[in-house]
């Protein structure tokens, strides 16, 4: 076995057995694999395609809505169940529980690339900073319009069914959940930047006119990448959504300045335009967050404002874009001449 | 829905509404188009987004709040909230921007919106979440029976805006520094080439907007309501005008700014309050599109 082999060896077994060894930690690994999937589905328009957007949050928002109507409209009329905002008796089996989970995840995926395209077909003639302002402003009106709508709860929110089992159990369930869907994602995503469509949306970041000249249909291939982004993000916010039972549109739904720039941050911090990046930004930056919330209660807000400043501002590679100059050979690269670190000297 | 239609069939009812929601919507709009003069000013001077313009809006009102609540005259909180604010952007110069000006734009973009949730915090850690005004204890004046009130402080604030951006025009054309401002603005390099130290423009420059912004800020505060949070929609109403008007158009950011400032009440008023956050949004999306449309009929994207 190849050394390669043995470090994805460990990190799946690592990943299988983390909520058993650290169960006090359960929801926090989840929302870790919640922030990998944001943070490398980002990455997927605004690192490999130059697009950078502030409002991928707007399909979290949008999945976890889809879901929680979904799984309602299974056993009950939705309206009714929003109107009593909780007061009411509403029992839901095991069977409409899970049943409203899977096909709650699927829509919501599903119904969030469709909103990608149509966001898109708009937003994809905007370059640069136009189209991240605009897409901002997409997610901003996209939180203020829901929290407006009555028939999905207004400004309360939305509150789900409780897991029917063991509290514990749930839990773990989640983690499985996030898991599985952000394994999913990498693999799919360290296939799909070795094919063509991967060069194709890199030739677009690179210089999109050439692109276009060289017969390359960009608009159908930044609404495919968008899609398929959305789908993930769509997915995730479906599990959060019976993850935290209760949600309401502008904190937790669309939370353009937690989570929607969150994102961004990890996937900058990690180093942006890699794969591996986006993962080891999204550990790092949960780890800090997680710290300073408990240690600088208070202050964290201003404490995550200048890691975003000192993260552009200074350490623009990303940690990943530091090792690939210093260890080019991990992850096969060319080594500079001059700057080959040891392993075969010239 | 009946709600929206009954109040837009007040309009039609009583034309004299109409007149009040504009009279309004100017006064509230000319303190938008001064945020946004300094945006335009920025953007065109050293093409840096800053996204913490609404947060220099804010902090600004704060300080004139402050004074006010210290037992010292409210009006002269303009003045001294325009000097702190220009030390202050002085300081975000040299410390940030200086450093992604000759980067990637979405660099500087996300690097201000860093600052701006800093602003944010730090106003919120020090002067609370709660909704803050200064009462100047101006009478209010009353036209065609009693349907149209115009509060003095609001007309005062009026004043003091154009006031400020007259200043701040002559200043761009007849001084020293202002010729090279224009001319950094113009050309880099041959700005450079002729002597214009440029580093000290983009400082000027900056300063000169975030006290532009403070004392919009101290004028908002008297006039209407601030909050720590209220100013990514701050921000957002600039890039609407801005975007509308083009760079180095003074009379269209104006317009664009009494413009945005009508329709937000007109908004208010058909929907509610509590789609106000909402407008400015939609508003700065239709922008964007309109904008675009114009420019795929040459083919061509917004960039």
């Amino acid at each position: 076995m190849g050394k390669r082999a043995v470090f994805y060896l460990a990190l799946v077994i690592f990943m299988l057995v983390a909520p058993f060894i650290f169960p006090v930690f359960k929801t926090q690994l989840a929302t870790v694999w919640l922030m990998i999937i944001v943070a490398l589905t980002w990455d997927m328009t605004g690192g490999q395609m130059g697009y950078n957007s502030l409002g991928n949050i707007t399909f979290y928002g949008t999945g976890m809505y889809v879901a929680a109507v979904v799984a309602i409209a299974l056993a009950y009329d939705v309206g009714e169940y929003t109107g009593s905002s909780g007061g009411g008796i509403y029992k839901f089996t095991e069977g409409q529980y899970f049943a409203g989970m899977f096909l709650g995840m699927l829509a919501a995926g599903l119904f969030c690339s469709v909103v990608a395209v149509v966001i898109g077909y708009i937003t994809f003639g905007l370059r640069g900073p136009y189209f991240a302002i605009g897409t901002l402003g997409v997610a901003i009106a996209a939180g203020e319009l829901v929290s407006n709508w009555e028939w999905v709860g207004g400004g309360q929110g939305i509150a789900l069914p409780v897991y029917p089992g063991d509290f514990d159990d749930g839990k773990v369930l989640f983690y499985f959940l996030f898991a599985a869907t952000g394994t999913v994602l990498f693999l799919f995503l360290k296939w799909l930047y070795t094919t063509r469509f991967g060069a194709a949306i890199n030739a677009i970041r690179d210089d999109e006119e050439k692109a276009e000249a060289m017969g390359i249909h960009t608009l159908q291939y930044k609404l495919a990448t968008w899609a398929m982004a959305a789908f993930f993000v769509g997915v995730a916010g479906a599990i959060s959504a019976f993850q935290l039972i209760h949600f309401e549109p502008l904190e937790t739904a669309y939370q353009t300045i937690n989570l929607g720039i969150f994102m961004v941050v990890c996937a900058l911090l990690g180093g942006k335009g890699t794969l591996w990046g986006p993962v080891v930004g999204a550990i790092l930056f949960h780890v800090f967050k997680e710290v300073t919330w408990t240690y600088l209660l208070g202050w964290q807000w201003v404490a995550l404002g200048a890691l975003i400043v000192v993260t552009v501002v200074y350490f623009e590679g990303g940690v990943v874009g530091w090792l690939m100059e210093r260890k080019p050979h991990w992850f096969s690269l060319p080594a500079k001449a001059g700057e080959a670190a040891g392993d075969d000297p010239p | 829905m009946e709600q929206f239609a009954s109040n837009f069939g007040l309009l039609l009812q009583f034309p004299i509404v109409n007149l009040k929601i504009i009279i309004d919507g100017v006064m509230i709009g000319a303190l938008f188009a001064l945020a946004a003069y300094g945006l335009a000013l920025v953007w065109g001077v050293m093409n840096v987004k800053n996204l913490a313009q609404g947060d220099f809006v804010i902090a600004g009102g704060y300080i004139c709040w402050w004074f006010a609540q210290k037992g010292l005259p409210a009006l002269l909180g303009v003045p001294i909230a325009f000097l702190v604010m220009a030390g202050i952007g002085w300081v975000v110069y040299k410390v940030v921007i200086s450093r992604v000006i000759d980067r990637d734009l979405f660099t500087t973009l996300l690097a201000t919106f860093g600052l701006a949730i800093i602003m944010a915090q730090m106003l919120n850690l020090m002067f609370g979440s709660d909704t803050q005004s200064v009462d100047l204890g101006y009478d209010t004046l009353y036209f065609m029976d009693g349907f149209i009130d115009v509060p003095i402080a609001k007309l005062l604030g009026v004043l003091m805006a154009a006031v400020l951006a007259i200043g701040v025009v002559l200043f761009m054309k007849y001084s020293r520094m202002g010729q090279a401002i224009r001319a950094t603005a113009q050309d880099v390099r041959a700005a450079r080439v002729l002597g214009i130290n440029t580093d000290k423009v983009y400082a000027f420059t900056f300063s000169l907007n975030a006290a532009i912004c403070g004392a919009a800020g101290a004028i908002i505060v008297m006039v209407w309501v601030i909050q720590p949070f209220y100013g990514i929609t701050h921000s957002i109403r600039a890039f609407v005008i801005v975007t509308a008007a083009g760079l180095g158009n003074l009379p269209g950011v104006i317009a664009a700014g009494l413009g945005i400032g009508v329709l937000e009440q007109y908004g208010a008023h058909i929907f509610g309050i509590g789609y106000q956050q909402a407008i400015a949004v939609l508003l700065l999306l239709l922008v964007l599109v309109f904008r675009l449309l114009q420019q795929r009929r040459v083919r061509q994207s917004l960039q």
